[in-house]
């Protein structure tokens, strides 16, 4: 069992993590835990540092548009905090059984729900980020201002690191605006061709949706897009109407949709199944549509950005990865242990060695002694 | 024969005699970028005329081990295209064609050297390329993947790095690598757009597009000053309305704006303040009254609003001339790059007021208000001994006020050449130490862009890992004990 430690300040956080550098001993970096088998460290660890103690909102720059939080910070309660002031972080993945995700733990994994249609990925919304690295020294990178330029962006390299790189204490985001109202139109159809040829058609529309989302369940698909605003109920009509248009059967507009959205962003997880993240062109979406129906998984995901996250039975995977679209990238996120799963590569084909060998020399510059959970990344990296 | 010659000898090899630029006349286009007051000329511009060819450049240039500067439509203003005294500037201008336009998966593959404009222009009527900085006639791609270039609507759509989708990138040993955004492991993709030329050169490039907005809408509002015209930004803000642009202009430069347009700007305000929505009409319509009516509050003293194209454009040309005009009312002006929460607007503007007060000097201010990215430009004559020194200082002050204020040096210039030493005014030591980090993971003999970003030079210690030949001990010069 790992020795854990729970700092809750930065300067313990750099104590713990440079300690176990120079003692040359591994550590494993966690915030709530709530994506623990998504790239497990190859070896266990000797330390693990829970960031979970670190949890002041320490600004939130309503006129600006701006916070800063701690890592420890779980996104729900930063989300309350800002919507008193009719503001979002807009960003929403699952957030766990009792939404305790962390916000540091939202970026080292870069995890994302509907709303990166419209609002991009973590690494959009990250102005700046201070991290403790292995060799002793805190480092902050970005700033506090939307518009920046000053530096390298060291708050993308670390958005998705897996905690390979050092340790996240802070990160400085941009905000939202809350919608004042949203509205969702869904349509359905049972063919992957049609299904992904109206989704196409939704995304090539100028309807500034803030979500359009596919799903796919035992031969039936769907597509929700979500108007939010002060006009939200009547640009939902023209989606509906150009909806229909795309030949989507049974559209229906729902004004009260959060219920709508909660089950996508289940559907980004599985307790019992494997779940995996498939990255294609949006044009190929048809395609990973019936490998996941071949493969009997159910999909949700970015019609407009080519993300699916296909949940399928441990034993399917294979088929599933075999049938899917060239070009394809996938990542194993949830598979349930001793499964035929957990033997598939979680990262899938690496990337061409030029990239890898490049992603080793940053790990190596940044954690030269390999402290940071190593072996976590692609490539064992 | 010595190195720089054979070098040039190679570089003709690979690009054609016509393509090697050694001669002192015509190297003097390629002295400077949009700052001209940095000059340097390097041993010798060549101009690839493909992707592979610049990976062979970029190669002689390491089996050389001699320093290249990457330069695109030389439009940047922090000097950032600046070549070395001792090096080679690789122009990509010849690297100009769209390979794809894919609007299937909404987006468009293309050579560094194509403008920014042209993105927009091959995907219209339907789709835009969001990033337009206001150079976007002739700036190169490739530049703003540079500089993580923004413009006037940035702060609802974002910068070129929300944009780019993937990179063909050349590292200083002529690697080529493939970053890609959706790959799995680390967004070198993330950490390279925005890194000034200092860890490789893109050469070819994948954005994004979005489809062109339903509707736009525009007005401009004049207020007897500048700080009522804050509080209508505050108020639109407050309101949760994002809007396509917002931009704001100072006295001085309506008046120099005005002098130079005539389209009818009014001389007797104070500011200025542009404000477009775009997006669906249903969105813009009922945002738009409510725009107007926050803009009818104290200190108001007319709100226009385009009611056809051409109105919307006339509105749009005086704060598209704002910098060029400034030569109406001074012979000379540096323009200052700063950024600061957009909440402390009216202080930092007091400050500068105060700070050209002492300096004597004219400052003008023209604002993307939205975002916080302030541009001062401050006037001076060169003909008055020493007031470009006292301008120059004067802006460098002015930029510390904006940190001072929580804010950046740059929002969309770069760093460069010319902000380098402000570079601690933002950042420590360790900060620094990390960003080095990076730039020797992708260049560990300093060859990219040297003498730019960081404050001071600084060398890359030994490569942790699997031993590499230095240039120096592959040429014979230097070897290992």
């Amino acid at each position: 069992m790992p020795r854990e430690l729970a700092p809750i300040t930065f300067d313990a956080a750099l104590a713990g993590l440079a300690d176990a550098a120079a003692g040359g001993e591994t550590v494993r970096i966690a915030g709530a835990g709530t994506k623990r088998g998504w790239a497990p460290a190859t070896a266990d660890p000797d330390v693990e540092i829970r960031t979970t103690g670190l949890d002041r909102i320490v600004e939130h720059n309503a006129g600006d548009l701006t916070a800063v939080l701690e890592a420890g910070v779980p996104l729900a309660r930063a989300q309350q905090q800002f919507a008193a002031s009719e503001q979002m972080l807009a960003l929403d993945p699952d957030l766990g059984p009792r939404h305790e995700a962390t916000i540091g733990g939202i970026i080292a994994s870069a995890d994302s729900g509907p709303l990166r249609h419209r609002y991009g990925a973590v690494r959009d919304l990250i102005l700046g980020i201070t991290v403790a690295l292995s060799g002793g020294t805190i480092a902050r990178s970005g700033g506090k201002v939307i518009k920046n330029v000053a530096g390298y962006d060291l708050g993308k390299l670390f958005a998705g690191s897996f905690g390979t790189l050092g340790v996240i204490l802070s990160a400085n985001v941009r905000l939202h605006p809350l919608p004042t109202a949203t509205a969702t139109v869904l349509g359905v159809r049972e063919d992957p061709g049609e299904l992904a040829a109206a989704a196409r058609a939704l995304a090539a529309a100028p309807l500034e949706l803030d979500a359009l989302d596919v799903t796919w369940r035992m031969g039936r698909g769907g597509i929700l897009g979500q108007c939010g605003g002060t006009a939200a109920r009547r640009r939902a009509e023209d989606v509906a109407r150009l909806m229909r248009e795309a030949g989507l059967r049974g559209v229906e507009i729902v004004a009260d949709d959060a219920e709508l959205w909660a089950r996508q962003r289940a559907g980004q997880r599985s307790a019992r199944r494997a779940l995996m993240k498939v990255a294609a062109r949006p044009s190929a979406l048809a395609d990973v549509l019936r490998a996941a129906e071949a493969a009997s998984a159910t999909v949700v995901g970015r019609a407009a950005l080519g993300h699916s996250y296909v949940e399928v039975e441990p034993g399917a995977v294979r088929e599933l990865i075999a049938r899917l679209p060239g070009g394809a990238v996938y990542t194993l996120l949830d598979a349930p242990p001793e499964s035929a799963a957990a033997e598939i590569t979680r990262w899938g084909p690496a990337p061409a060695a030029p990239a890898l060998e490049l992603m080793r020399r940053v790990k190596a510059r940044f954690d030269p002694t390999g402290t940071c959970n190593p072996g976590a990344l692609v490539g064992g990296i | 024969m010595d190195a720089g010659a054979e070098l040039v000898g190679r570089l003709t090899e690979i690009c054609g005699p016509e393509q090697v630029l050694t001669h002192p006349d015509a190297l003097a286009t390629y002295r400077s970028d949009g700052l001209a007051h940095y000059r340097q000329t390097p041993v010798a511009a060549v101009l690839p005329g493909s992707p592979e060819e610049v990976q062979s450049v970029v190669r002689a240039c390491f089996e050389a081990g001699v320093p290249w500067v990457a330069r695109g439509s030389g439009t940047g203003l922090s000097g950032g295209a600046l070549p070395v005294a001792e090096g080679i500037l690789i122009v990509l201008a010849r690297l100009r064609r769209i390979l794809s336009v894919e609007l299937d998966d909404a987006r468009v593959v293309v050579e560094p050297g194509v403008t920014n404009l042209a993105i927009s222009t091959a995907v219209a009527p339907t789709h835009f390329y969001p990033p337009d900085p206001s150079s976007q006639v002739v700036c190169s791609i490739g530049g703003n993947i540079a500089e993580n270039s923004g413009g006037a609507h940035c702060f609802k759509y974002g910068f070129t790095t929300n944009y780019v989708a993937g990179l063909e990138v050349v590292l200083t040993d002529g690697t080529v690598v493939e970053l890609e955004r959706d790959a799995p492991g680390y967004d070198l993709l993330g950490a390279f757009v925005g890194s000034e030329g200092t860890l490789g050169v893109a050469t070819r490039i994948a954005v994004r597009v979005l489809p062109r907005p339903e509707s736009v809408r525009t007005l401009v509002a004049f207020f007897e000053d500048t700080g009522q015209a804050g509080e209508a930004v505050s108020a639109i803000v407050a309101a949760g309305i994002v809007p396509g642009a917002i931009e704001m202009m100072d006295r001085l430069s309506i008046k120099a704006a005005e002098e130079a347009t005539g389209v009818g700007y009014r001389l007797d305000a104070g500011a200025a303040l542009l404000v477009e929505l775009d997006g669906p009409w249903e969105e813009t319509d009922a945002r738009f009254d409510e725009v107007t009516e926050l803009c009818s509050g104290e200190g108001i003293m007319e709100v226009r609003v385009a009611s056809t194209e051409q109105e919307r454009e006339l509105i749009w040309k005086a704060r598209k001339a704002a910098f060029a005009a400034m030569g109406r009312v001074a012979p000379a002006y540096y323009v200052q790059d700063g950024v600061i929460p957009r909440t402390r607007l009216a202080e930092v503007l007091r400050r500068i007021d105060e700070l050209a007060g002492e300096y004597g000097l004219r400052v003008a201010n023209v604002f993307h208000a939205g975002d916080g990215n302030l541009h001062p430009l401050v006037c001076y004559d060169s003909a008055r001994q020493g007031e470009p020194e006292r301008a120059e200082e004067l802006a460098g002050l002015i930029v510390k006020a904006c940190v001072e204020a929580g804010g950046s040096i740059t929002g969309e210039h770069g760093v460069g050449v010319d902000k380098k030493a402000y570079m601690p005014a933002m950042f420590s030591e360790a900060d620094l130490d990390a960003f080095h980090r990076l730039r020797c993971a992708f260049d560990p003999h300093g060859l990219a862009n040297p003498g730019k970003v960081m404050p001071t030079p600084r060398l890359c210690g030994e490569v942790p890992g699997p031993y590499r030949e230095h240039p120096l001990e592959r040429a014979g010069i230097a070897t290992r004990l």
